[in-house]
C-alpha cells in the first residue's frame, strides 16, 4: 500500500519503531476530561436555551404586531372622497 | 426531567471513565509520539496529556450524539486536528521518537503507519490531497530510516500548509 513490496518493509520497519510501552496514563486524567466535558456540555446548552428564548421572544413580539398593527388590512385612504351632491 | 438529566449524566460518566480506562494509554502514545516527547519517566510527556485532556473533553461533550461512531476514532479525529491547528508550537523536538519529523510529517506518519487510518480519511480529515499524504509519509519513512540525526527538510518545509 506504501509504495509496494519494499515499501511495505520499509513501512513496517518505521511501524515497529513507533510500537513501544504506552506512557502512564495519569490518575486524574478522565475525571479531569470528564469534568471539562460538563462544563462545555452545560455551556453549549445554555447557549441553546438562550437561543430558543430569544426566538421565542421574536415571534411573540411579532404576533403583538401583527395584532396591533393588523397589516393584512387595506391602508385607510389618504384623499378625501370628493364631496358630491349638497 | 431533571431526574433524567443526572441519570443520564451518571451514565454517561461511566461510561466514559470506562472508556478512559481502556483506551487511555493508547491515546497518550499516539499523543506522545505527535508532540515529540519521551515517554518515560512519568511527567515527561506533559503537552501530550494537555492535547488528550482537550480532546477527551470534547468528547465527553459529545458522548450522547456519538450515536453508534466509537469515541476512539473521535478521540483521534479531535487529537489529529488540534494537533494540526497548534503544529507549530511543536516544531522543537523534545526528544521523542520522532523528533527528527516535522510536527506535520509527524501527523501523518502516525495516523498513517500506528493508527493505521486509510489514506483518503487521512487526507479528508487534514484537508490536503491524497498523494499530498502519500508523499509526505514516503519522506517521513526514508528520514526515520537515514541514519543522520536530522532530516534536511524537517523543521521548515512542513510546519505550514495544514488546513483542518
Amino acid at each position: 500500500m506504501i509504495g509496494g513490496r519494499g515499501g511495505d518493509r520499509k513501512a513496517d520497519e518505521v511501524r515497529r519503531m513507533l510500537e513501544g510501552p504506552h506512557p502512564p496514563v495519569p490518575a486524574g486524567l478522565a475525571d479531569r476530561a470528564a469534568r471539562r466535558g460538563a462544563r462545555l456540555l452545560r455551556l453549549r446548552r445554555g447557549v441553546r436555551r438562550t437561543a430558543w428564548w430569544l426566538a421565542g421572544t421574536v415571534f411573540a413580539a411579532f404576533l403583538v404586531w401583527a395584532g396591533v398593527e393588523q397589516p393584512w388590512l387595506p391602508e385607510p385612504a389618504e384623499v378625501t372622497p370628493p364631496l358630491e351632491g349638497w | 426531567m431533571r431526574e433524567r438529566q443526572t441519570h443520564r449524566d451518571r451514565l454517561r460518566a461511566q461510561e466514559f471513565e470506562a472508556f478512559v480506562a481502556g483506551a487511555g494509554g493508547r491515546l497518550l502514545h499516539t499523543a506522545t509520539l505527535l508532540t515529540a516527547e519521551p515517554t518515560a519517566p512519568a511527567g515527561a510527556n506533559v503537552r501530550a496529556e494537555r492535547l488528550l485532556g482537550a480532546a477527551l473533553a470534547r468528547t465527553y461533550a459529545e458522548w450522547d450524539r456519538l450515536r453508534g461512531e466509537d469515541p476512539y476514532d473521535r478521540t483521534r479525529q479531535e487529537l489529529a486536528v488540534r494537533f494540526a491547528r497548534e503544529a507549530w508550537r511543536h516544531r522543537h523536538p523534545l526528544g521523542g521518537v520522532l523528533g527528527r519529523l516535522a510536527p506535520l510529517e509527524r501527523l501523518v506518519l502516525v495516523l498513517r503507519l500506528y493508527e493505521e487510518v486509510g489514506e483518503d480519511q487521512t487526507a479528508a480529515l487534514l484537508g490536503l490531497p491524497a498523494d499530498r499524504i502519500r508523499a509526505v509519509c514516503d519522506r517521513s519513512i526514508a528520514a526515520m530510516r537515514s541514519p543522520g540525526p536530522r532530516h534536511p527538510a524537517a523543521g521548515s518545509a512542513l510546519a505550514s500548509g495544514v488546513t483542518p
